[in-house]
C-alpha cells in the first residue's frame, strides 16, 4: 500500500477497514469469461482484477458500468455491482448513478464503437463535465461482438465485411478528441504491457475527474495484429514513446532518440548522437500543448505516446458541483418544506 | 372602489352563471399578467375557474403581427368549472392583430372590448385590415367598445415624469380595471400584487396602481356600459386554495412522491416544448434534496434516470413525444432491469415535430406498446392541470413498489392550463416508502415478491449484495445471463405479469353520469373536463349517458368491461385517429365508436355534446331498422 491519494469510494476516515485483506480473487465474479481465445481483453480484466485490491475501496462501493460491444461484457465478470447497459450510453448511466450517489467508485467499460460511435456524444459530454469517474476505452479498431465491420478508429484502406474496397473515413484521434472535450485525465496503455497497464490504471483511479484511458487491445479474430508496432518486440522500442512528467520525450533502443520541436512547434525525430539531450522537449502533463502535440504524434511516422498524456488536478468535479448547489440551497432556504412550498404562491381560502 | 353600490343608479345589474373572457395582445402587452390577476381577483371572489393560456409559437415575433398574438383565457362561474371554457363570451383585444387572430371564436353577441388608440393605420395593415373592422361592418355580430385606452392612460399619467413608453405599458392594468368593475371584482390583491411586483421602483407601483383605477373608474363614470354583471360565488369546497398549472402539478407530485418513498428525486431532463417547465421548476427546488441533470440529449437524459435508479433514487425524467422516440431503448432496458423509473410525456401534435405548442394525445400507442420486444410498461394519465399532482406521486409511487417504468401522460393543454388547487397537508398525503433489500443471505437479484411480483431493489453501497443487472435476458431464479429458450419465455411471461398485477390495487371504474343505458362516453387525459360538461349537458335533456375516464392505461382496470356492457353503446372521445378505441378492441373486444379530432387543440364541451348527440340519434335509428 503505497498511494499517496485515496481513489473514490475509499472510507472518509481514511482507514482501509475491511477493505484491507482483500485480494485479487475477491473481485472474481463467478460467471465464466466468455471472450475469444487470445482476446487482449483477457490481460485487461486480469490488471483490473490486481488493481482493485491494492485501492482499498471495498467492493460494495466499486460499480462497473459498460454498453454493448465486447468489451462491454466485462462487468460481469467482476465481483462487484455492475451494470451492462444499451449500446453507448455507459457514461449516462454512470452520470445518474454518481449524481444519486457521488461516494461510489465508478468506471466505465467501453468500446472504440460504443464510446466513440453511437455514445460518441455522451462521451464528450462526460469528459467535458468532468465527472469523477474512470473510462476505459478498448481500442481494437474493429466492431467485435457484430463480426468484424470497421469502426471510427480503424485505418483508411482496412478490408473489412462492410469495407470490402477498403475503408474511406478517416479515423478518430482519440486523445484529441478527449483534449478537445476538455478531459482533465487522458492516457494510453496497450494490452499486452501488463506492468505499464498497472501503472496506468493505478494513476487513473486516483485522479479526481473523468480519467480517460485508450487501452490499444488487439483482437485477434478480426483485426489481428493492428498494433503491432506498439507490440512486436523486435521493433516496439522505436514505435512506443513512454512518457515521463518532467522527463524528455525519449524512445528507441538504448532511449538513443528523441523528440525536438521545431520553431513551428512541430515535432522531428532527432539521435542523441547527433543533439544534446537539452534540445529534446520536455513531457508536461499539465500542459494542453504538449497533451495536444502527443495526441497528434504516432500517426505520422513518429512513435506513439504510451502514458499519462494529460493529468490535471484541482478541476471541479460534476457531481461535487451538482451536490454544493443542493447544500448551499438548503443553507440559505433551510431544508424544503412542502407545506410552504405549496403555499408559496397566491392563496386564497373559501368558506 | 369595490363595493358594487358605488355605481351610478343608471347601471343595470345583470346576474349571469358563467363567464369566458379572452385577453388578448401583443406577446409584450402583458396579457399574461392581466389574465392572470383577473383569475385571482375571481377566484377571490369565491368562483370556480379555470385558465388557459395561448402564447405565440415564435418566441420573438415582429410586434403588431399575428405571429406575435399572446392570449390568455379564463373561465370563472358560479358553478362548477371543467374546462376554460369553450368560446369565449367577452374578448379584450389591445390591438387589430389580437382581434383578428380571436375574434372568430367570439360568440355572436358577445362583448368586444377594443383599445381603439391601436388601431392606426399601419397597426391595422400588420394584421391583414384594409380598413378599422368596426367601421366595415366586420364586428357587427358583437357588442364593441372601442375605448382610447392609450390616451387614457397616459393621461392618467400626465403628472407623473415617466416616458412615453412606460406610461403606455401600464395600458394592461386599464383593461385590468375596467374589466374588474364590469364584473364587480375587488382590485386590492392586484394593487398588493403591483406593489410587491414593482417594489423596487416606487414610481410604476404609483403608475400601475393610478391606471388600474383609471380603468375602474372609466367603467363606473363614463355611460358607454349600460349594465354590470355579478356571477355568483360557486359551492367550493372550503379550504385554503392556490392557482396551479399542470407542469408545476407534475413536478410538485413528482417530488411529494419521492419524499413519500424516502427517496432522493434525480431528474434528467432535455430541453422540449411543453414538458421544459418540470425541469424549471424542480430545479428551483434543490433545498428538497432534488438532483437536476440537463443532459446532451435525451437519452442521456433517461440513461441518467436509469443509472440513479440503480443507485437507489428514483430516477425520472420527461419530454414530449419525439423526445420519448428516442427515450424507447432505454425504457426496455428499465423494463428488463426492473428497476423503478418515471417517464412523463407531456403530449403535444405529431408526428415528428408536429405542433410542437399544441396539444394532442397521439401518444398513447407509443407509450403501451411502442418498444422492441414484447416490453410491458404501466401507463398513467392526468386528466386534468391539479390531477398531474395526484398521478404523478402515484407513478412514482408505482414505479417503486412494482420495480417497473411507469409513463405519466399529459399534454400540453394540462401542461399550461391553471386550475384551483384544494392545498393538501403533506402529512395527509398517502404514500409508502421503499424499502431496500439489505439481507445477504438467500439474495438473488431477482428472486420476486410473490404479491406484487418486483424484485429487489438492492442498491450499491450494500455488503454482500454485489450483482450484475443488465439488457440481457436473465436467469429466472440467479439473474444471471441465459439464452434458454423455455427461461425466456417464462421471463417475459413474468415481466407482463408483473405490470397486469397493478390492476389488483386500482378502484374500482367509477362511472358519472347515467349508471347505465343508452351509452357512455370513454375518455383519458385532458379531455376529462369537457366529456363531463358535454355528458352533464346531456343528462339533463333526458339522455342516459355516462362517463368512464381512465387513469390507467397499462394495465386497464380489471372491472372495465363489465362497466362498459352495462351501456347499448360506448364511444370513445379522443384526440387522435381512434388509438384508445384499437386499445379496448384489443384488451377487451369491446368495439367502440370513436369521436376523434386532431386539430391541436382541445374538444370543445358544445362539440362533443352535439357529436354524442348525433351518434345516440344513429344507434337508436339503426337499432329500429
Ligand atoms: S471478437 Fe475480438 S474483441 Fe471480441 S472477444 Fe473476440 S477477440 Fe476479443
Amino acid at each position: 500500500m503505497s498511494l499517496a491519494e485515496t481513489p473514490s469510494g475509499a472510507r472518509d476516515d481514511g482507514e482501509l477497514g475491511d477493505a484491507a485483506k482483500l485480494t485479487r480473487k475477491d473481485f472474481e465474479s463467478d460467471q465464466d469469461v466468455r471472450w475469444c481465445p487470445g482476446c487482449g481483453d483477457y490481460a485487461i480484466l486480469a490488471q483490473v482484477q490486481k488493481l482493485m485490491p491494492e485501492l482499498a475501496v471495498a467492493r460494495e462501493n466499486t460499480v462497473f458500468v459498460s454498453g454493448i460491444g465486447c468489451s462491454s461484457r466485462f462487468p460481469y465478470y467482476m465481483n462487484t455491482y455492475g451494470f451492462h447497459g444499451i449500446h453507448g450510453r455507459a457514461p449516462a448511466l454512470a452520470t445518474g448513478l454518481k449524481l444519486a450517489r457521488p461516494e461510489l467508485s465508478v468506471w466505465i467499460v467501453t468500446g472504440d464503437g460504443d464510446g466513440l460511435s453511437i455514445g460518441g456524444n455522451h462521451l464528450i459530454h462526460l469528459l467535458r463535465r468532468n465527472l469523477d469517474v474512470n473510462v476505459l476505452l478498448f481500442n481494437n479498431e474493429i466492431y467485435g461482438l457484430t463480426k468484424g465491420q470497421y469502426s471510427p478508429t480503424s485505418r483508411q484502406g482496412l478490408v473489412t465485411k462492410s469495407s470490402p474496397l477498403g475503408v474511406v473515413d478517416p479515423p478518430f484521434d482519440v486523445a484529441s478528441l478527449a483534449l478537445g472535450a476538455g478531459a482533465t485525465f487522458i492516457a494510453r496503455t496497450v494490452d499486452v504491457e501488463s506492468r505499464h497497464m498497472l501503472e496506468v490504471l493505478r494513476r487513473a483511479a486516483l485522479h479526481k475527474g473523468t480519467s480517460f484511458v485508450e487501452i490499444v487491445q488487439n483482437c485477434p479474430v478480426f483485426n489481428d495484429g493492428v498494433h503491432e508496432e506498439l507490440t512486436d518486440r523486435a521493433i516496439k522500442n522505436d514505435h512506443q514513446l513512454l512518457l515521463e512528467h518532467g522527463k524528455p520525450l525519449l524512445f528507441g533502443e538504448g532511449l538513443r532518440k528523441g523528440i525536438r520541436l521545431r520553431a513551428d512547434l512541430s515535432p522531428e525525430v532527432v539521435s542523441l548522437d547527433e543533439v544534446d539531450i537539452g534540445q529534446i522537449a520536455l513531457h508536461d502533463e499539465t500542459s494542453p500543448v504538449m497533451t495536444q502535440l502527443l495526441a497528434r504524434l504516432g500517426r505520422q511516422g513518429l512513435p506513439m505516446p504510451l502514458g499519462v498524456l494529460r493529468c490535471v488536478a484541482g478541476v471541479p468535479r460534476y457531481e461535487q458541483a451538482v451536490r454544493a448547489q443542493v447544500v448551499e440551497a438548503r443553507a440559505a432556504k433551510g431544508a424544503g418544506d412542502f407545506d410552504a412550498l405549496f403555499r408559496s404562491g397566491e392563496t386564497w381560502t373559501v368558506g | 372602489m369595490s363595493q358594487p353600490s358605488s355605481s351610478p343608479p343608471s347601471k343595470r345589474l345583470e346576474v349571469v352563471d358563467t363567464v369566458v373572457i379572452r385577453f388578448a395582445g401583443d406577446s409584450g402587452d402583458g396579457m399574461q399578467v392581466t389574465g392572470s390577476k383577473f383569475s385571482t381577483e375571481s377566484a377571490l371572489a369565491g368562483n370556480d375557474i379555470a385558465t388557459l393560456p395561448d402564447y405565440p409559437a415564435e418566441i420573438r415575433a415582429p410586434a403588431g403581427t399575428l405571429a406575435g398574438v399572446s392570449g390568455f383565457q379564463l373561465h370563472f362561474s358560479s358553478k362548477k368549472v371543467l374546462t376554460p371554457g369553450d368560446a369565449p363570451g367577452v374578448l379584450v383585444a389591445m390591438n387589430p392583430a389580437a382581434l383578428r387572430a380571436n375574434v372568430g371564436d367570439l360568440v355572436a353577441g358577445g362583448i368586444l372590448i377594443l383599445d381603439g388608440d391601436a388601431f392606426s393605420k399601419s397597426n391595422l395593415a400588420k394584421a391583414g385590415y384594409a380598413d378599422h373592422p368596426a367601421k366595415t361592418g366586420e364586428l357587427a355580430r358583437w357588442r364593441v367598445f372601442e375605448i382610447p385606452m392609450t390616451r387614457l392612460t397616459t393621461k392618467a399619467l400626465s403628472d407623473m415624469d415617466l416616458p412615453q413608453r412606460s406610461m403606455v405599458r401600464c395600458r394592461n392594468f386599464f383593461a385590468l380595471g375596467l374589466c374588474s368593475w364590469l364584473y364587480q371584482r375587488s382590485t386590492e390583491e392586484t394593487q398588493r400584487w403591483i406593489a410587491a411586483r414593482f417594489k423596487k421602483t416606487p414610481a410604476l407601483v404609483e403608475a400601475n396602481t393610478r391606471v388600474l383605477k383609471a380603468g375602474w373608474n372609466f367603467g363606473d363614470t363614463t355611460e358607454l356600459f349600460g349594465t354590470r354583471y355579478e356571477v355568483r360565488p360557486a359551492s367550493i369546497a372550503p379550504g385554503l386554495y392556490t392557482s396551479i398549472t399542470g407542469n408545476q402539478a407534475t413536478a410538485w407530485g413528482l417530488m411529494a412522491g419521492a419524499a413519500k418513498a424516502g427517496l432522493q428525486l434525480v431528474y434528467g431532463s432535455y430541453p422540449i416544448t411543453p414538458a421544459s417547465e418540470i425541469l424549471h421548476e424542480l430545479c428551483a427546488h434543490k433545498q428538497f434534496g432534488v438532483v437536476t441533470f440537463q443532459a446532451e440529449d435525451e437519452i442521456a437524459a433517461i440513461g441518467a434516470a436509469i443509472g440513479a435508479s440503480f443507485g437507489g433514487a428514483i430516477g425520472v425524467t420527461a419530454s414530449s413525444g419525439p423526445g420519448l422516440a428516442l427515450k424507447t431503448e432505454a425504457i426496455g432496458l428499465a423494463v428488463m432491469t426492473e428497476l423503478p423509473l418515471v417517464v412523463v410525456n407531456v403530449q403535444r401534435g405529431g408526428p415528428s415535430t408536429g405542433l410542437p405548442t399544441k396539444t394532442e394525445q397521439a401518444d398513447l400507442l407509443q407509450a403501451v406498446y411502442g418498444r422492441n420486444g414484447e416490453c410491458p410498461v404501466a401507463v398513467i394519465a392526468a386528466s386534468t392541470p391539479t390531477d398531474c399532482f395526484d398521478a404523478a406521486m402515484e407513478a412514482v409511487q408505482t414505479a417503486v413498489k412494482y420495480m417497473t417504468p411507469v409513463i405519466l401522460l399529459t399534454d400540453g393543454y394540462l401542461a399550461n392550463g391553471a386550475q384551483p388547487w384544494k392545498i393538501p397537508n403533506f402529512a395527509d398525503l398517502a404514500g409508502e416508502p421503499a424499502s431496500f433489500r439489505t439481507q445477504a443471505e438467500g439474495f438473488q437479484p431477482y428472486l420476486r415478491d410473490p404479491d406484487t411480483l418486483a424484485r429487489p431493489w438492492a442498491k450499491p453501497g450494500t455488503p454482500g449484495l454485489e450483482h450484475r443487472i443488465g439488457g440481457i435476458e436473465k436467469d429466472y431464479d440467479s439473474g444471471n445471463i441465459s439464452y434458454a429458450p423455455a427461461n425466456h419465455e417464462r421471463m417475459v411471461r413474468v415481466r407482463a405479469q408483473k405490470v397486469a398485477r397493478i390492476a389488483d390495487s386500482l378502484a374500482a371504474t367509477e362511472v358519472t353520469g347515467s349508471e347505465l343505458g343508452e351509452a357512455v362516453v370513454v375518455g383519458w387525459g385532458s379531455t376529462f373536463g369537457a366529456i363531463e360538461e358535454a355528458v352533464e349537458r346531456l343528462n339533463a335533456e333526458g339522455l342516459a349517458i355516462g362517463h368512464v375516464h381512465l387513469r390507467w392505461l397499462s394495465p386497464l382496470p380489471k372491472d372495465l368491461g363489465k362497466v362498459l356492457r352495462r351501456f347499448r353503446t360506448v364511444i370513445v372521445a379522443e384526440l387522435n385517429l381512434g388509438q384508445l378505441v384499437r386499445l379496448l378492441r384489443d384488451q377487451l373486444t369491446i368495439d367502440a365508436t370513436a369521436i376523434n379530432k386532431v386539430e391541436g387543440l382541445p374538444f370543445t364541451a358544445a362539440q362533443l355534446t352535439e357529436t354524442i348527440r348525433a351518434v345516440t340519434a344513429q344507434r337508436r335509428r339503426e337499432e329500429r331498422r
